[in-house]
């Protein structure tokens, strides 16, 4: 048989004892393209990072051949010597510095002393002419729009002397008129036989564009197919094919009158051209679980920021509280309004890493517990905290440890019971089990149902559709910052959701 | 849990270690004269105005910003007091309220800049060393204010009657042992988990010692000095802030992680302002001590202040990236670096040398707590 370009075989990955990769094989032939696709988290990103050496080789299992040499690359860097050169969803250029400068950041021209701009000036001529830019080699990549700078990106990999590029959903924050642009850059480079890895949820672009399917769930390679034999539907399936297994321990609980009404929320970062979210009206009613489905940058987290007022953007919304119009316009005024909010990030916004796992729970509500001048009422702190850690099943040495030495899953129950103390109205868990042990999920949604008892309403964002479709009552599928679907859970499938966001102009509001 | 109290403990003992290290090695060297009882009051009233700048400074550290602005704010703040008292013989208590309140006030305004405009900290403040130091030669016209009227001497020079210093020191003791009580009686209540009493209470006991074995030191030469009393009080409050209070719960949480305060409901921006209102308070005691300690309001006064009182409280343990520190810590070291400069000077060492021996200190200092805090 023929040597392939690129010959992955048997890829197994595991982080602290969790495979996220189990046994992956992909081969690709110049001048083909190949499509990736799975659900967020299936093992696409970590299948790139082992292939593009960022994790280094010894790191991971099973052999890379490229080119007919086997790769055992220790860094980024020595992949990109061989020809591989990946572009990543969030764009490595350097704003202040022009289209010249940075395509030939790091190899400059010319030596020591003097670099040569005149060759570097005609060199970055040629390369912008290969991608169909035709901007000048001394503008500032600031001046550009996101899709002009993904094509900079990819006239960078050219100049240095690529075999294979792999594009992260390159077409996530581009119009529609930039895609086709970029599919054609995409095609042409195919005719000169560059290989292409290409990463996207957008089915009809993997279709138009690839060669080769394959298609990885919870790090397993569940098929590679020829392109011309398969539909939008036969990738969804083979995506989302799980069985749905006991995970979810579903409960009766009775849903309430209408309790929250928002309607025309709106936001957009300062200087984008796109709102990140775009006239979404939806109603949450007491004791229910809605989920909040989409892809990431559909504008889910960015919606649940608007309600929380930590939106770092323009934004506006109206929002109707139990009856009441209430505006939110800061973290303090929706936590006084009954809404909390666990957020996305936990490391970046849900912890103060270096302070203790009691202290951290207690930020919100230091007031509650202030006596004469302003000193804190330690002893009944200190019941409060001992109370939430066992309601919650914290696994902590103590209230004092700081709160970095926990595992991601006693760091998250403790940043709800940090919410739970300020005795909501409204919760907001913005994927509350990422990265979290089953045993620690199973936890969080028995208490996610034993809230709703209590006549606490859940917003639940989350990128595991499993867990969206077993845990709510109600699911809202946003879209672009549209709302574009909403379903009850009965006979709810994962097809039906990721229909809803993956597809262009279906609707079932 | 263990790995964490000793790494706090650790740096405390390593202070104190250093403290006596120097202590030991300077009485030698100098055959005694430097542990007499007039050189122990002479340091320690030289720590003073260090000390309470960096009582300031720990709390603008520990909010992850910093202070530039300190010793030309201090040469202003204690030249207006000068100019109040020499040239418009304004009575001690106002002197004293409108310098304090500007204080305040030019410490509010760093913290405007900084936590509303969202200007840097070492630019705000930046501009502040400049700006306040030309606002004082202006004022001053480049001559130094004097002399100062006698009651203005009493902050800075003179010394608590005998008596009052021993009930003050025996107070301190009581309080520090009723302390520790409570707070043992208190946990039992609630059911949480006591260190052994031996431990608790013998720390207390150190302590008590050295406070008396001090009293007794500065009783034999004048008695416990104005401005250590005065800094003594700061550091009771200040601590009683940091730890006791929502505020400086805050200013620690702000410091480790600005984003998670703020998702919590904190209100960083004015907390941080407060920081900056509080360290301008704190600037402005120092000035009055300083001012009346030199008799004068000097347009070089307080000159490169600000480093020595960040490199106290670096040296004291807090960490420039915010969320760390203590204000007895900070005050520790405070004191080593007053030990070092009056060590060095009795024994007449030549001034450049002096820097260089803070600088490498300073740099070793922070040197072994990164090391530590790597393993």
């Amino acid at each position: 048989m023929k040597q392939k370009l690129l010959d992955m075989r048997g890829i197994v990955k595991s982080f602290s004892g969790v495979r996220a990769l189990n046994g992956v094989d992909i081969r690709l032939d110049a001048g083909e393209v190949l499509s990736l696709c799975g659900e967020n988290g299936s093992g696409k990103s970590t299948l790139m990072k082992v292939l593009s050496g960022v994790w280094p080789y010894g790191s991971y299992e099973g052999r890379i051949f490229f080119a007919g040499q086997e790769i055992k690359a220790t860094s980024i860097r020595d992949t990109e010597a061989q020809g591989i050169v990946i572009i990543h969803q969030e764009l490595a250029l350097v704003k202040e510095l022009t289209v010249m400068e940075n395509i030939f950041l790091g190899n400059e021209l010319g030596h020591a002393w003097r670099i040569n701009e005149e060759s570097m000036y005609r060199q970055t001529l040629a390369l912008l002419s290969r991608v169909n830019l035709s901007i000048a080699p001394d503008t500032l990549v600031s001046e550009l729009g996101v899709g002009q700078q993904q094509l900079v990106e990819i006239a960078k990999a050219l100049n240095k002397d690529v075999k294979m590029l792999i594009l992260d959903e390159p077409t996530s924050s581009l119009t529609n008129q930039e895609i086709q642009i970029l599919l054609d850059i995409v095609r042409s480079l195919k005719e000169q036989g560059i290989a292409c890895i290409y990463i996207s949820h957008k089915l009809d672009e993997v279709l138009a564009l690839s060669d080769w399917v394959c298609v990885i769930r919870d790090g397993d390679h569940i098929a590679t197919r020829a392109a011309a034999a398969l539909t939008q539907n036969d990738i969804i399936s083979m995506m989302v094919g799980r069985e749905m297994d006991q995970l979810f321990p579903r409960e009766e609980h009775e849903i309430g009158e209408v309790i929250l009404r928002v309607n025309k929320a709106f936001a957009r970062l300062s200087g984008a051209s796109r709102p990140q979210v775009d006239g979404v009206n939806f109603e949450l009613r007491k004791g229910e679980i809605l989920g909040i489905a989409g892809l990431i940058g559909s504008g889910r987290t960015e919606l649940m920021q608007c309600l929380f007022g930590s939106y770092p953007g323009e934004y506006s919304v109206d929002i109707e509280l139990a009856g009441q119009s209430q505006v939110i316009r800061s973290q303090q005024a929706a936590l006084k309004a009954g809404i909390a909010m666990v957020p996305e990030d936990r490391k970046r916004h849900g912890i103060v890493p270096i302070m203790g796992v009691g202290r951290n729970m207690t930020l919100p509500i230091l007031d509650k517990y202030q006596t004469w001048f302003g000193a804190i009422n330690e002893q009944q702190e200190h019941q409060d905290i001992e109370r939430y850690l066992e309601r919650l099943k914290v696994k902590t040495a103590s209230a004092d440890l700081a709160i970095k030495h926990l595992s991601g899953g006693n760091q998250q129950k403790a940043i709800i019971a940090k919410c739970l103390l300020t005795h909501p109205n409204i919760l907001i868990l913005d994927e509350p089990t990422r990265g979290i042990d089953v045993g620690a999920k199973y936890e969080i949604y028995k208490l996610m149902y034993a809230l709703v008892k209590d006549g606490v309403s859940i917003i639940m964002v989350s990128s595991e559709l499993p867990e969206v479709i077993g845990i709510s009552d109600r699911v809202l599928v946003m879209h672009e910052g549209r709302l574009k679907g909403q379903f009850e859970h009965q006979g709810l499938t994962q097809e039906m959701i990721m229909n809803c966001a993956i597809k262009e102009g279906v609707s079932n509001v | 849990m263990f790995k964490t109290i000793k790494a706090s403990q650790l740096q405390l003992l390593a202070m104190i270690a250093a403290l006596l290290l120097i202590l030991v090695f300077f009485s030698i060297a100098t055959e005694g004269a430097f542990i007499s009882p007039r050189n122990i009051s002479n340091l320690i009233r030289q720590t003073a105005i260090v000390g309470i700048l960096a009582i300031g400074m720990v709390f603008v550290i520990i909010s992850a910003e910093i202070d530039l602005s300190v010793g030309s704010m201090m040469g202003l703040l204690g030249g207006i007091a000068a100019i109040l008292d020499v040239w418009f013989h304004f009575p001690l208590i106002l002197s004293i309220v409108i310098t304090m309140f500007a204080g305040l006030v030019l410490g509010l305004f760093n913290g405007w800049w900084i936590a509303y405009q969202k200007v840097p900290s070492f630019i705000v403040t930046l501009a502040g060393m400049l700006a306040f130091r030309g606002i004082l030669v202006g004022l001053t016209d480049g001559v130094t204010v004097a002399p100062t009227s006698s009651s203005l001497a009493i902050i800075g020079q003179s010394y608590l009657p005998s008596g009052w210093g021993m009930s003050v020191i025996a107070l301190l003791c009581l309080g520090l042992v009723a302390r520790v009580f409570s707070r043992r009686q208190a946990r039992q209540k609630h059911g949480v988990v006591n260190h052994a009493a031996k431990f608790e209470y013998g720390k207390a006991l150190i302590a008590v010692m050295a406070l008396l074995s001090l009293l007794a030191i500065l009783e034999n030469y004048r008695g416990i000095p104005t401005p250590i009393f005065i800094m003594g009080v700061l550091i009771l409050v200040a601590t009683y802030i940091a730890k006791r209070t929502a505020f400086g719960r805050r200013v620690y949480a702000i410091g480790g992680n600005i984003e998670a305060a703020r998702m919590s409901g904190v209100k960083v921006e004015k907390t941080k302002m407060l920081v900056f209102g509080f360290n301008g308070v704190m600037v402005a005691v120092a000035a009055l001590i300083l001012t009346s300690r030199l008799g004068a309001g000097s347009p070089a006064a307080g000159n490169m202040a600000e480093l020595d009182a960040i490199a106290a409280c670096v040296i004291g343990g807090t960490s420039l990236a915010g969320g760390i520190g203590t204000v007895l810590g900070a005050i520790m070291g405070a004191l080593i670096m007053a030990s070092l400069d009056n060590g060095m000077s009795m024994l007449d060492v030549p001034t450049f040398w002096q820097l260089i021996v803070k600088g490498a200190i300073l740099l070793l200092a922070v040197w072994l707590d990164v090391k530590t805090k790597k393993q």
